[in-house]
């Protein structure tokens, strides 16, 4: 992964530096005229918190499971990305349900479910904080539950009536649409992989300056 | 006096009595019969309402300043969490090139 960091930074500058261009060249959708452009960047963060989130889970689960040191530093490093990308999605949300809807916030199953799902991974980090020691297995298990949320966040647009749009507006959008919107996803994926490389790169860092002290107490 | 009074209170009473029909006669509409039927007045429940293609301008909420804001939290979140990593990742370097060098000097004795 490490050989491969360059590149994918360069690709990932490279996606950033042309979306404003394509965001800015995509059509207004007709009722919400110039506020849906927030969409181009809310999406793709939620795609990559719901990345996140789902991948703190799977290395929490390995960690638990198999007792790979690795899969904790992974699952940490992910943790911290979820909470990343999901104080993205919740402050650029409100911004664009003010114009669309109205109103900053409602307790509606999509935003609340968001609002909970972020909450879990704070707690995760709040526990691998001030949690001493064993807080890892803790935390991994906490971070399990965390991910299971992902799907009830997703569907639960379709399951209960809510503000928020539907699962339905991705597949159905117009092609002059999906290209900036696919294009910002390939750009905030891009992102969430160099930034839990290097999250990940810092751990591994941390763990061997813990053997360096163990070394030098020897 | 008397006589005096009684003319004050023939004027006032000529204005109360007055006073109704001339304001309804000023009311637009009024004094054609009919004429709530004729006009183009929109139906009682949709007197409070303003369609939103008609209203005043200071009174829309711009979505320049909303779109700009969601942009500069995206991208400030971002920069924020890559310069807390460079800081963590300088600081343990620090700490191993000290550790490292603390080990090599116990090991020398």
């Amino acid at each position: 992964m490490k050989r491969l960091f360059p590149v994918l930074l360069i690709l990932c500058i490279g996606l950033f530096a042309y979306a404003p261009f394509l965001i800015v060249a995509a059509p207004y959708e007709s009722t919400m005229g110039l506020v849906q452009k927030i969409f181009y960047f809310h999406v793709p963060t939620a795609i990559a918190m719901f990345t996140a989130a789902f991948t703190c889970g799977i290395a929490s689960a390995i960690f638990l499971f198999a007792r790979r040191p690795g899969a904790d530093r992974v699952g940490l490093a992910a943790a911290e990305l979820a909470v990343l990308f999901g104080l993205i999605v919740l402050i650029s949300g409100p911004l664009w349900a003010r114009k669309a809807w109205g109103v900053w916030w409602q307790w509606d199953a999509r935003l609340t479910s968001t609002l909970v799902m972020w909450l879990v991974f704070q707690a995760y980090l709040l526990l691998r904080r001030f949690g001493g020691p064993g807080s890892e297995k803790l935390s991994a298990a906490v971070a399990i539950f965390g991910a299971a949320l992902v799907p009830f966040v997703y569907w639960s647009v379709n399951m209960w009536r809510t503000v928020h749009p539907t699962t339905n507006v991705l597949p159905t959008l117009d092609a002059s649409m999906r290209g900036p919107f696919l294009w910002c996803t390939a750009a905030f994926l891009g992102l969430f992989v160099l930034l839990l490389t290097a999250r990940v790169e810092l751990e591994s860092r941390r763990a061997r300056l813990d053997e360096l002290y163990l070394a030098l107490e020897d | 006096m008397t006589l005096m009074n009684l003319a004050r209170a023939v004027v006032v009473g000529a204005l109360l009595l007055t006073a109704p029909a001339v304001l309804w006669a000023r009311t637009p509409g009024a004094r054609t019969p009919g004429a709530q039927t004729q006009s183009t007045k929109p139906p009682a429940a949709q007197e409070g309402f303003v369609p939103v293609d008609q209203l005043p301008g200071q009174e829309e909420l711009p979505a320049a300043p909303l779109v700009a804001a969601a942009y500069g939290v995206a991208w400030g979140a971002v920069l924020i969490y890559l310069y807390s990593i460079r800081k963590r990742l300088a600081a343990v370097e620090r700490e191993m090139t000290d550790v490292a060098r603390r080990i090599e000097s116990a090991g020398r004795r």
